[in-house]
């Protein structure tokens, strides 16, 4: 247990970190696109990327909230040790981390104050499938219209109502992460003739 | 101590989480400006040390780095910024366009269309596009929240009052996916144009003021006017007299104290691509 605790972080943090962050920055930045990040071994239930987000982002700045599966004894030590971040409830988190029905209900992050939209919670969402079906996704980072694999659709239509507030999502499975910004205004996925 | 003593891009490994935290939540919230908690530099502010933040924060050894003032490579501070980062991060650097990953820029962008694999940081003096009309953090922050810009629409007015039309030709401000009004820095309006619907992503960085705000790529931006006197970009009405580009936007070099004078392209390295593709201005030697 104190070697799975100690190993897993970057080998090389100045410069996985800074890939790892151009993986995120590309994402967030264009939504619905999925880019490999890797470099880290974090303790099951998170995958490589969601481990690899965390070390990347979180700090001793930034309160991180567990959720579900992800509160276990392996990962409080992990984060502790990598990353010194202090564990909290959801109400007062900068980052959680998760499975997207164990992060529920959304309600339950800062949204960020209308004069500081900045201060509101970044969300994990961790096992996500990548080959589901998308949900149609515009606005700021997409060329016209993009698609992308979410679990829900409402949450997010919600989410987006409350542009400037609201809160920003990243999505990691496997090695792989795609980002969800508050600005993207989403449409469930064409089943039915679209009306032009 | 030798340059392996820094650590990669000189900033520490803390610093740079906090700026690229500060980058997402920008991103996330097209032309709002996020408080960092800027560091001091070796360099004076004024010379770009918001840029080399959040500069320092994007770039991977992987990176190409194009450091223009005004369009030019070869000016004191893109050398002395380019030359900082080569000594700190390793990075390899270039004065092409499309040979660049990363771009910090100080007041213009490239004539060359930038691609969806490029970064443009912007070096930003003053973020705060409501400053000179409302000198209060406290009040221009309610200003944002509450959508409250019918001030900058009195200064637009009262340019054109007192001229005739908007004077204002550089910093012009602008309005993200209908939400924020930016200030897009101090490029000449001419580039205005330039800033929506661009592939590559644009992040801005002011170090003394401790703002980040970023554009991604598409995004709506929109230039303020009046239906009456609508937005306008304009540039020096010559053509290049080394390369004779029509396009592209000027600076007038005074060349004698007769009144002599030239007009020649900012963007160095567009300039010297059309020389060397053997386009001529009449200024040419």
């Amino acid at each position: 247990m104190q070697a799975e605790t100690l190993a897993g972080g970057f080998d090389t943090p100045a410069v996985q970190s800074a890939h790892a962050f151009r993986g995120l920055l590309e994402a967030m930045a264009r939504p619905g696109t999925v880019r490999q990040i890797g470099g880290a071994a974090p303790p099951r239930p998170l995958s490589p990327a969601a481990g690899c987000a965390l070390l990347t982002l979180c700090d001793t700045d930034t309160p991180v909230y567990l959720a579900g599966g992800a509160d276990c004894d392996a990962v409080r030590a992990w984060l502790a040790f990598h990353t010194g971040a202090p564990l909290t409830g959801p109400s007062h988190c900068a980052f959680a981390i998760g499975r997207w029905e164990d992060l529920l209900p959304l309600s339950a992050y800062p949204t960020g104050t209308s004069e500081y939209p900045d201060r509101s919670a970044t969300l994990i969402v961790d096992g996500t499938d990548f080959a589901k079906p998308g949900a149609v996704l515009r606005g700021p980072g997409i060329s016209g219209q993009a698609t992308m694999a979410l679990p829900g659709i409402k949450a997010f239509q919600d989410n987006n109502a409350l542009f400037p507030l609201g809160l920003d999502f990243i999505f990691a499975g496997g090695s792989r992460i795609a980002a969800l910004p508050r600005s993207t205004k989403i449409t469930a996925p064409a089943t039915v003739t679209e009306v032009f | 101590m030798t340059d392996q003593a820094y650590n990669f891009a000189y900033l520490d490994e803390q610093t740079k989480r906090m700026i690229r935290r500060a980058i997402l939540k920008g991103l996330a919230i097209p032309g709002y400006q996020v408080p960092f908690a800027s560091r001091e530099m070796p360099m004076p502010y004024g010379w770009g040390t918001g840029g080399v933040q959040v500069s320092a924060a994007v770039l991977t050894p992987d990176d190409t780095l194009k450091v223009i003032d005004q369009g030019a490579d070869d000016t004191t501070n893109a050398v002395s910024i380019r030359t900082f980062f080569e000594r700190t991060a390793g990075v390899k650097t270039t004065t092409r366009t499309t040979d660049a990953s990363v771009i910090q820029t100080r007041h213009r962008i490239p004539e060359e269309p930038l691609t969806d694999n490029q970064i443009l940081v912007y070096q930003v003096p003053i973020p705060e596009p409501l400053r000179f009309l409302e000198p209060r953090e406290s009040e221009t922050r309610k200003m944002h929240s509450l959508e409250e810009y019918g001030l900058m629409h009195v200064k637009l007015y009262e340019d054109i009052s007192r001229h005739g039309h908007i004077a204002t030709s550089y910093a012009y401000p602008v309005k993200i996916e209908g939400r924020y009004v930016m200030d897009p820095s101090p490029i000449p309006k001419f580039d205005n144009p330039k800033l929506g619907d661009m592939a590559a992503i644009q992040l801005f960085g002011a170090g003394r003021e401790q703002r980040i705000y970023a554009l991604p790529p598409y995004t709506q931006v929109v230039s303020l006017d009046f239906e009456d006197h609508p937005f306008e970009a304009s540039k020096a009405d010559h053509p290049c007299g080394l390369c004779d580009a029509t396009d592209s936007y000027l600076d007038e070099v005074i060349i004698d104290d007769t009144g002599g004078r030239m007009f020649v392209c900012s963007d160095t390295d567009y300039c010297a691509a059309r020389q060397a593709a053997g386009f001529k201005g009449k200024d040419a030697a």
